[in-house]
């Protein structure tokens, strides 16, 4: 059980965060910390990618949660990539769906980011 | 001579692990083994996995939590019924209480989560005696599907 993250820059401000593995209690706090240092280097258009996450759970979305509202303070956004039906059944079933842009793919994610 | 070991239809399973996060997993895979031997979908296994994850962090996110967590998992004829506590509340102060802001509004998604996938859930939180929280979910039928 391990979580993978890797930043890497996107065409204009934005920054692709990809994670692969389970978010769960355990290994969320790694993923808080990569968004939140991209957000204290001033970086506020994320686009992250779920396509490879097996398994979330709400600690991993109170990392979301708290990483959108920390880039909305500045005008920026956070996009999602997922295709899942099981990790886009929890977005649906606490209603983030409206919350979060929910995208198939990650050039659509970044056309609105 | 043969001799089954199977002489019941009652199959339970008791697991006890420390309440720390990387812990978790365990809990998760016990309880998805026990929803996959009574046939449950793939689709119900990952909703028990995720339910038995939820409670396993509320109560790590309990700032007054105990040092392990009991696990029950019990196959039912036409469900399973899953015990989650928190034990090992050594002089632990009534006074108990989530510590922040963000954490507690977590710790409720994780609730919402937990009904919104189960089909019965009891809990009682209390800082003197800790988390005990019973799901049960059942067997989906051809009928029901």
């Amino acid at each position: 059980m391990d979580i993978k993250v890797n930043v890497r820059e996107a065409p204009g401000d934005c920054y692709v965060v990809d994670l692969s593995g389970e978010i769960d209690v355990y290994t969320s706090p790694k993923v808080k910390d990569a968004i939140g240092d991209l957000i204290d280097r001033g970086v506020y258009y994320l686009v992250i990618n779920l396509e490879k996450v097996r398994y979330i759970d709400s600690t991993g979305l109170g990392v979301l949660i708290g990483g959108l509202k920390r880039v909305r303070e500045h005008g920026g956004s956070v996009n999602l990539v997922c295709t899942n039906p099981q990790i886009k059944k929890i977005f649906d079933i606490t209603g983030l769906v409206k919350i979060f842009g929910i995208f198939e793919s990650e050039d659509a994610a970044m056309k609105v980011a | 001579m043969t001799q089954s070991v199977e002489h019941s239809n009652l199959e339970l399973v008791e697991l006890r692990i420390p309440a720390r996060p990387e812990w978790v997993a365990l809990a998760r895979l016990a309880a998805a083994t026990v929803a996959n031997r009574i046939h449950f979908s793939l689709e119900d296994i990952e909703d028990v996995k995720i339910a038995v994850a939820e409670a396993c962090a509320a109560v790590i996110q309990h700032d007054a939590h105990g040092e392990f967590i009991d696990l029950t998992c019990e196959a039912l004829e036409d469900a399973l019924r899953v015990r989650v506590r928190d034990s090992g509340r050594h002089g632990i102060p009534a006074a108990g209480g989530v510590v922040n802001f963000e954490e507690a509004r977590t710790a409720g998604l994780g609730i919402f989560v937990i009904r919104s996938l189960m089909d019965e859930v009891t809990y009682d939180v209390d800082a003197r005696s800790g988390t005990d929280l019973t799901m049960v979910k059942r067997l989906q039928t051809p009928s029901d599907v």
